[in-house]
């Protein structure tokens, strides 16, 4: 017989080294699949992990990739941290790129020095404007913020669908389903020449920062925990549970937004169909893997874009299917949730006698 | 002073790319939108490789490459990594192909359905499938009981729009009463919705459906409700094997190994390619027999005069839906408004979204 008990006695360091071994895991059973799917395990490991960053040019590609899922992963953790569920990310980042977009096509061929600081604004509250419709249904409907959110996605989706077909598609474009290049006085600047790393990275450090300092050294933060360890407490101790769930999602949505912003005067340079290989869904990952701590989810981050840019060189260098990327996502999840099962419970395999059973 | 620094190192990363391609193997590299398994476009691209491979030359390809951000990376490592020619299979891939096409000025890149050739090492390719919806026309006109033909559209950017003037053009010349009902779905490959949308089309009372989507779901949906059908890009026989009369299949084969040999031995040079039946790159399926052996020798010998040039699928006099004339009697649609086509010819009902 199995018994499953709660560990009285987690230790902290134990927990912060558990992504780890889920990492390592991760490699391991990448290994395996690689074998059985006739690959030379050890060379195709090298493909997916060194290879990609293994230049200037791959290095600058992951700090690309990452910075999105770093932006919006630090949201996430101010909502997973306070028990609100925003599984909807990539509906406010796609909003916060819809409105962002919208000011870059209103300045279109202006130049200015504050157009790209409004741009990026405007991104950041359209995010924060959309992650408030489920808050404001949670807190004074009583609905499910999970399903909300969820849904809103594909209402994003769909209206920036609406938006590149119609009204905002390039006049010039034979009606391809694309706004115009936005002008260069709303791209975000470029850190060097030559590579597409650009100065969006600053606002994801500037958010790994400000998140630290909230979480840690305010009295907010202090609430954020409090309800996220036991929501009994938190009523006990005459928190406004309301206020802070409108606040973590408002904070959650502005930086889904700043992700949206950022792809779309970044790398991308326009609005279209395609701005998010559902970045908004990869960060949930990328929030838990770093364990809900500012400086895990930078580290998390690196971690599951390299598994993108993996997928890539090892189906150009070996022609190993590319899916494998998401396999090595779930994967990742995966054995994190099961060390971390293990970790908070004690799986007891007990030898019990008949006459013992009966109590 | 970093920033000179930076800027050397990137050169010379970019040169280490360069010297690669000049001592390594000719290979050519692939970049798709989709799935090799889509059974449509992406499908038809994939053997096309497989016809260069054939050709003895080595090749790579991606698969699934989202039309965003990636694409770029995806483009840039191929040319880093010693391909000497890349075809980007996807209209989204038109601006990173050209970004990335200006820093390998010694790697030759082929953009399929794009407009933009900014520098001599970018070709452009695309094929006239409207000659094989002139070729369906025709048969609907004729299959058809209700007079009404469904039309399962992507977004209406000229090529789609050509496909359906041409197919009505043809319809309407074998039988004058017909109508053309066009749903918009918005995407190039969503099974649930080319499903909804062929049912909906059966709905209002088509008994032929056509598509301008990549998934199986309009045929397999056509054989369970019994009307007539036709495959896209590929030969969707064997998906609905009653209802299929016959498929526009892309053939990339032979463009792909002549321009692979052409790279290979220094012959390759810019061009815009539009290709159709004449040379191959646009081919029918075999005709399903429940057309008739008149209708099919009929169909057979329309395709022997589109090849030869002798019809022309926007042949005089043309009207919009409001009866201005497009193309005067006895002249033929030029290609340049072929590739800027934005208005419905009459007979085709509704308005093309804005």
């Amino acid at each position: 017989m199995i018994k499953i008990e709660k560990r009285n006695d987690v230790p902290m360091a134990l927990y912060f080294f558990t992504p780890f071994i889920a990492i390592i895991l991760t490699i391991l059973g990448g290994g395996i699949i690689f074998y059985i799917l006739g690959f030379n395990p050890i060379e195709a490991l090298k493909f997916y992990f060194i290879t990609p960053i293994s230049n200037l040019y791959g290095f600058s590609e992951l700090l690309l990739k990452a910075t999105p899922l770093c932006l919006i992963a630090i949201g996430l953790s101010f909502c997973f941290k306070s028990n609100n569920w925003n599984i909807g990310a990539e509906g406010q980042l796609t909003f916060g790129a819809i409105v962002g977009g919208g000011v870059a096509l209103l300045f279109y061929n202006q130049e200015g020095f504050y157009i790209l600081p409004l741009v990026i604004l405007a991104g950041a509250i359209g995010g924060m404007i959309f992650a408030l419709i489920p808050a404001i249904l949670k807190t004074y409907f009583n609905t499910n913020e999970i399903l909300v959110s969820l849904m809103l996605v594909y209402v994003s989706k769909l209206l920036l669908d609406y938006l590149v077909v119609g009204p905002w598609s390039n006049p010039e474009g034979f009606n391809f389903p694309e706004t115009r290049q936005f002008s260069d006085s709303s791209r975000m600047p470029l850190l060097f020449e030559g590579l597409r790393i650009h100065a969006g990275i600053f606002l994801a450090l500037a958010a790994v920062m400000l998140s630290w300092f909230i979480l840690y050294k305010t009295y907010l933060g202090f609430q954020i925990k409090v309800s996220g360890l036991s929501l009994k407490t938190a009523k006990y101790a005459g928190f406004k549970g309301k206020t802070m769930i409108l606040v973590v999602f408002m904070i959650s949505g502005a930086c889904a937004g700043l992700a949206g912003v950022g792809e779309i005067t970044g790398p991308i340079g326009q609005l279209h169909r395609m701005i998010s290989p559902d970045y908004g869904f990869t960060a949930i990952i990328v929030a838990f893997l770093g364990r809900l701590n500012p400086f895990g989810i930078i580290f998390a981050s690196l971690v599951v874009a390299l598994t993108y840019l993996g997928a890539e060189t090892a189906q150009i260098f070996l022609q190993i299917p590319k899916y494998t990327g998401q396999v090595f996502q779930g994967m990742i999840l995966f054995f994190l949730l099961a060390s971390d099962y293990l970790l908070f419970f004690k799986v007891k395999i007990l030898n019990l006698k008949k006459n013992e059973l009966r109590h | 002073m970093y920033k000179n620094f930076f800027r050397y190192l990137i050169s010379a990363i970019f040169l280490l790319g360069f010297s690669v391609n000049s001592n390594a193997d000719f290979k050519v590299g692939f970049v798709y939108v989709g799935p090799t398994g889509d059974h449509g476009w992406t499908f038809q691209h994939h053997e096309g490789r497989n016809a260069v491979e054939a050709a003895g030359i080595k090749t790579t390809f991606v698969e699934s490459v989202p039309e965003g951000a990636d694409a770029e990376r995806v483009i840039r490592q191929l040319a880093q990594s010693g391909h000497d020619l890349i075809f980007t299979t996807s209209f989204g891939y038109m601006d990173p192909t050209n970004k990335v096409a200006k820093d390998f000025p010694n790697v030759k890149f082929e953009h399929a359905t794009g407009y933009k050739r900014e520098h001599s090492n970018v070709s452009t390719y695309s094929a006239r499938f409207y000659e094989g919806r002139t070729l369906l026309g025709h048969i609907a006109g004729k299959m058809t009981k209700t007079n009404t033909i469904g039309y399962i559209a992507s977004f209406p950017i000229p090529e789609v729009i050509r496909g359906i003037n041409a197919m009505t053009l043809a319809a309407q010349k074998v039988n004058p009463n017909i109508k053309t009902k066009i749903v918009w779905v918005f995407t190039w490959y969503d099974p649930g919705k080319e499903a909804e949308a062929a049912q909906a089309l059966i709905d209002q009372g088509a008994d032929v459906i056509m598509q301008h989507t990549d998934s199986t779901a309009p045929v397999q949906t056509a054989e369970k409700a019994g009307v007539w059908s036709f495959g896209q890009a590929s030969d969707m026989q064997r998906f609905a094997p009653k209802s299929i009369l016959t498929s526009i299949i892309d053939d990339w084969a032979p463009y792909y190994v002549e321009r692979a040999i052409a790279a290979r031995d220094g012959t390759w040079k810019q061009q815009d390619t539009w290709h159709g039946l004449k040379e191959g790159m646009v081919a029918m399926g075999p005709y399903n027999s429940a057309m008739g052996a008149d209708l099919v020798k009929e169909v057979e010998q329309l395709q022997k005069d589109l090849a030869s040039g002798k019809v022309h699928s926007f042949t005089g006099p043309i009207y919009d839906q409001k009866g201005n004339i497009l193309v005067a009697e006895g002249k033929v649609a030029d290609d340049g408004m072929l590739a800027g086509m934005s208005v419905y010819v009459k007979g085709v009902e509704g308005d093309i979204p804005k």
